[in-house]
């Protein structure tokens, strides 16, 4: 259970805000890391905690793209295709990792390393093609780096390091 | 988590990747990003060294908070979020007599083509905090949060990591600088909005909510975060205080204009040969920056049009008219478009408008909260229009059809955002109305460049060489 396994952190997180309810993005992001993505059960399990309605978790986790309702990948490829990267490569670095993947944009790779995402605007614009892996940024994204990218990430799967598809600061 | 880190990622050392390797002939000092000045600034240590934290202290206790709104206020400090509200006109519409109030650094910047903030968050965070120190000082608020866009997980980090190193020095907490002023500072990461940059918005989601903007009035200065006096200040503007108040109004006016005193980092993106982020005076023209700055076109072409103001700016087209323009609120206003951030999205002449505006209202169907049925409906409807003529299918009613779309959700929603879809739709529709056309007669564009989408980009100078790449496995 959250509440036990992450009490401290959720200690502090609660002691930033006069009340609970603002503390609903941070526990998502937790329970996000802990469970791969966000079902009704684990919605619950948020809401229990901070005495919320059900379905306010709802309407947050559902309304905001970076909590998942979807079971992701253990690393979301994130590719920006907005203007102006879709005119300095973006787009044909996602057709190449789909190529490489095996998989079309949204989707995740069966052995459920990948999932690759189109995005709207990462806010790194000048150094177009760009990226995140976990929502850590790649930039200027070459056809050659891709290919030992991919290795790394799937190589520290391997290895067992721990991810967080949430980019959460707690974890450092 | 070890985060991972290539040659060409963060940190980058000196050379920070924003353009900071680049001469800047228009400034002889960074106000803004002073980490160009001085690398390591984003220590606390290195910081203190070049007097930071010196003016908070000596504002804190030698000056009344009437006294440090005031000298905003004549600074003529405009927000750098977008809006170019003065800022110490916001701070002066505070109540004094109602407490607790909070002071919100908006750090959601997420406009396609906007990345200024991003680069004093990541190499510049305690010139933010020590503005927010004396902006709580000013207003009376006793806590601050800085809402920062959950994309932006390194500068979240980057951000505690300073507040950790604020609080271990005594500037932040209790009784700063043995007054009776405390403030507490801390970060909130979105989860990927962008309606969440709109003030009333971003208050609504630090609240536990759905970011969807309010209704105002009331304005946030009087009932805002937790229905309390709250002050909501973008990065920059924050970041601009502490220099203020050291060197005074006076010396912030000698940049700048009349009406647009002091910098202002703009970030330039696109086709230009060096993209990145400039402090430039403000009064500048589009050409001087375009050209001197980022050092123009990339070679072989030629500037088709521009977006000046990240996406929901109308844009600009390769005249003398535009491209003398001075870069200030008030003149690009004038001219029917904006400064807003502070983003300029340069698309040159193998650019396919279709293309180019149908990306531009997919970001806004992408981040429509749904409030408003305008916005919610016609975002969607613009893109599939879009869609249509771009895949070959469109039709000669299409060109009306976005016109009249356009012209029913301007000025029928809460906010700006359903009204920023419509600024592509109206400035192609002004400026290249014949190549829509023709791309609608041709069914496929008439540029000749792989359409459509997904391949736009593989037109000729593409950064990205290897889409026919075989698969690796």
């Amino acid at each position: 259970m959250l509440a036990d396994t992450y009490a401290s952190e959720i200690a502090a997180i609660l002691s930033r805000y006069p009340i609970k309810k603002s503390a609903v993005l941070p526990l998502c992001y937790i329970a996000q890391d802990e469970y791969g993505y966000l079902n009704i059960d684990h919605i619950q399990e948020v809401a229990d905690i901070l005495d919320m309605p059900y379905t306010d978790v709802y309407e947050v986790a559902t309304f905001y793209s970076l909590i998942y309702d979807q079971p992701v990948g253990k690393w979301v490829l994130q590719v920006c295709d907005d203007n102006p990267c879709c005119f300095t490569g973006a787009e044909e670095l996602v057709a190449d990792l789909e190529q490489r993947l095996g998989i079309q944009a949204g989707e995740t790779t069966p052995d459920g390393l990948f999932t690759l995402q189109r995005v709207k605007c990462i806010g790194a614009c000048h150094r177009a093609p760009v990226m995140q892996a976990n929502l850590e940024f790649l930039y200027d994204v070459t056809p050659d780096q891709v290919p030992g990218m991919l290795e790394d990430l799937a190589q520290k799967v391997q290895r067992g390091e721990t991810l967080s598809v949430s980019g959460r600061f707690a974890e450092k | 988590m070890e985060t991972i880190r290539y040659e060409n990622g963060y940190p980058g050392g000196p050379a920070n990747g924003y353009g900071s390797e680049f001469p800047n002939p228009f400034l002889t000092e960074h106000i803004v990003l002073r980490n160009r000045d001085y690398p390591d600034i984003g220590q606390i240590d290195e910081y203190m060294r070049r007097g930071g934290y010196e003016v908070a202290r000596k504002a804190l206790t030698t000056m009344q908070p009437s006294a440090i709104i005031d000298e905003v206020k004549k600074s003529g400090l405009r927000g750098r979020g977008g809006a170019g509200f003065p800022t110490g006109v916001k701070w002066g519409f505070i109540p004094k007599d109602i407490t607790p109030k909070y002071l919100v650094c908006n750090a959601d910047e997420s406009e396609p083509g906007t990345f200024n903030n991003h680069e004093v968050i990541d190499f510049n965070p305690h010139q933010m905090i020590e503005g927010m120190i004396m902006s709580g000082f000013a207003v009376g608020a006793t806590t601050g949060y800085i809402y920062i866009r959950g994309e932006y997980a390194y500068g979240a980090r980057n951000l505690e990591r300073a507040i950790r190193e604020a609080y271990d020095k005594g500037f932040l907490g209790q009784k700063l600088w043995g007054t009776d002023f405390d403030f507490d500072l801390y970060v909130h990461r979105g989860a990927g909005a962008y309606i969440c940059g709109e003030e009333t918005a971003l208050l609504e989601s630090l609240e536990g909510k759905i970011g969807q903007p309010r209704l105002k009035p009331p304005f946030p200065a009087v009932a805002g975060l937790y229905a309390k006096p709250t002050v909501v200040n973008n990065v920059e503007t924050l970041a601009n205080v502490p220099m203020i108040i050291e060197r005074g109004a006076d010396w912030f006016r000698s940049y700048g204009t009349e009406k647009s005193p002091g910098t202002k980092a703009i970030s330039i993106s696109g086709h230009v040969k060096r993209p990145g982020n400039f402090e430039i005076p403000l009064g500048i023209t589009m050409r001087q920056f375009i050209y001197e700055l980022a050092d123009g076109i990339r070679d072989g072409h030629e500037l088709k049009f521009l977006i000046p103001g990240g996406a929901s700016a109308n844009w600009l087209i390769n005249t003398p008219e535009h491209l003398d323009l001075p870069l200030t609120w008030d003149d690009l206003a004038a001219k029917g478009t904006m400064l807003g951030s502070g983003a300029v999205v340069v698309l040159d002449d193998s650019t396919c408008v279709v293309a180019a505006s149908m990306k531009v209202d997919e970001f806004f169907k992408h981040e429509s909260c749904g409030k408003c049925t305008p916005c919610r409906e016609g975002t969607h409807f613009l893109v599939k229009v879009w869609e249509r003529i771009e895949h070959g299918k469109g039709r000669a009613s299409d060109i009306p059809l976005l016109n009249d779309l356009g012209k029913e959700m301007l000025g029928k929603c809460f906010c700006p955002l359903g009204e920023s879809a419509v600024s592509p739709v109206a400035s192609a529709l002004k400026y290249f109305a014949d190549e829509i056309r023709q791309h609608i007669e041709l069914g496929r564009c008439p540029l000749g460049a792989s359409h459509p989408m997904p391949h736009v980009a593989a037109a000729e100078g593409s950064a990205y060489t290897g889409a026919a790449m075989p698969p690796a496995r």
